[in-house]
């Protein structure tokens, strides 16, 4: 569980991601040539729950991959990042060319991390399309990035962090606002 | 914070977990290597310079499309052409070199001791790419890469070291990493070739060539390096062949062993040409896993911050 406020809970997180599920189940109609694809970390447990639905509702499990963009990040070469960056590993085992690609995060917030996972991306091939889903767009872009799918829109200050936690992670499943 | 080291001169003084830290980073690069588009921009602007006064193709090669790979300029200067044949000293070099708004030094020299100097007299990160008979960080970590990659682990493997101990750098990294992470290391080689005193290593000493194969995990054999020690410290490469050669019949004292080599190999001499390639030769292998370990060294140094401990 997350320290702060906590803005969603473990049923209220469930209902939304079942609601992004049927939006992109919407999106590709009944196509098979489709791709989850989730970026490191979050939206990976996030891009397997959102495949683990829609095998439910469609009967036939999509494909996933996971995206790190630790050496795509625009901020590593100027050495004046707050972390170290841990590089940890990009895993696609499918061919992302000519496909429909969800691309799916935790959290959108500058755009920054979406525009690394852009890039990252079509290093592996060139998608017929990539469409964003975030669980939470927490605002302040700084690049024109927009989600396609969002499960909740959570207006913050720029001194408060968003976390999602997930149960696969965290131990259970909860949205919270932290003061910086 | 598992590496914030401005420099990686040598494997002497890394903590068991710098080294780790090292080889998952590595593990996780070996991936970029198989891509179709095998290159990532995350050493974009950055310049590094392989600094070599000794001659190497593969280790410079292996540095040069790590950094290529990583989107640095890598840019090779070999001594052999440059100003320190007219009479400039070394750290003049460097210097000339770092004024040129240079990030890394990637250096090869014929004398031990030599990079570090470079070091402790350059802003600029330096990864030391085999000083004299002193270290080669790198090789150590590629060869533990591929023991881990073939092997799955790394603790309580045991581990042979065959051939010129006294004169190889390679031999000098191993010993003082492996044990580190539980490696049981076995060293065997001519009297000639082996350091008069064993005790700092603290590793176990074979008396001949079964007694160091037998139940090994993995056999490395090193190259008799006939540039450096002429024919002074062997009768003939025959003799040594025929006492200290891995062979197919010694290959069988130990049924799953992994062979390797640090390379050039002397066909027929340390290495019989039927064990360099066969099935259990992971002498390629460890090629490949070099690119992944330099990357990951170029990177963590060219992008980790200085001076949190």
């Amino acid at each position: 569980m997350g320290h702060g406020k906590e803005i969603l809970s473990s049923e209220e997180m469930a209902g939304m991601i079942t609601r992004m599920v049927f939006q992109v189940l919407e999106s590709v109609r009944s196509s098979d040539n489709f791709g989850i694809v989730g970026i490191k970390s979050g939206g990976d447990v996030l891009a397997r729950r959102i495949a683990d639905e829609i095998a439910k509702h469609s009967g036939k499990k999509p494909d996933v991959g996971y995206l790190d963009i630790t050496l795509y990040r625009d901020d590593l070469a100027q050495t004046q990042i707050a972390d170290f960056p841990v590089v940890k590993g990009t895993e696609i085992g499918f061919d992302v060319a000519g496909r429909h690609i969800i691309l799916v995060d935790d959290v959108v917030f500058t755009g920054r991390t979406v525009r690394a996972a852009l890039d990252a991306l079509t290093d592996f091939g060139r998608p017929s399309k990539i469409s964003l889903a975030a669980l939470i767009d927490r605002g302040h872009r700084e690049l024109p990035v927009q989600p396609d799918f969002t499960g909740k829109s959570v207006p913050t200050a720029l001194s408060e962090s968003v976390q999602v936690n997930f149960r696969e992670t965290a131990g259970a499943d909860s949205v919270c606002i932290i003061k910086k | 914070m598992s590496y914030s080291r401005k420099d990686l001169i040598g494997m002497i003084d890394l903590s068991k977990e710098e080294i780790l830290h090292l080889l998952d980073t590595a593990e996780k690069f070996r991936e970029i290597n198989h891509r179709d588009v095998k290159k990532v921009p995350t050493l974009k602007g950055k310049t590094v310079v392989n600094l070599f006064f000794e001659n190497s193709t593969r280790t410079r090669t292996s540095f040069e499309i790590a950094g290529k790979r990583l989107s640095a300029d890598t840019v090779n200067f070999s001594a052999s052409a440059s100003s320190t044949a007219k009479g400039e000293t070394l750290i003049d070099t460097v210097h000339n070199i770092e004024a040129m708004s240079t990030d890394i030094f990637v250096v090869r020299h014929a004398y031990s001791g030599a990079v570090k100097f470079i070091a402790e007299n350059t802003k600029a990160s330096v990864v030391n790419a085999g000083d004299g008979l002193n270290e080669h960080p790198t090789q150590s970590l590629l060869d533990m890469l591929t023991i881990k990659q073939h092997k799955g682990r790394l603790e309580g493997l045991n581990v042979a070291i065959i051939g010129d101990i006294t004169h190889s750098r390679v031999a000098r990294s191993n010993i003082w990493a492996m044990p580190r992470l539980g490696i049981n290391l076995r060293l065997f080689g001519p009297k000639t070739m082996l350091p008069l005193c064993t005790d700092p290593f603290g590793v176990k000493i074979c008396g001949n060539m079964e007694e160091a194969v037998e139940g090994a995990d993995v056999i490395m054999t090193l190259r008799i390096q006939r540039e450096r020690q002429g024919k002074l410290l062997i009768p003939s490469v025959k003799e040594y062949a025929r006492y200290f050669g891995l062979n197919a019949a010694r290959l069988r004292l130990s049924n799953n062993a992994i062979v390797m080599h640090p390379g050039p190999i002397n066909r027929g001499v340390e290495i019989s040409s039927e064990i360099a390639d066969c099935g259990q030769s992971v002498i390629l292998p460890q090629v490949e896993s070099g690119v992944a370990v330099r990357m990951a060294v170029l990177y963590t140094l060219g992008t980790g911050q200085r001076g949190i401990e």
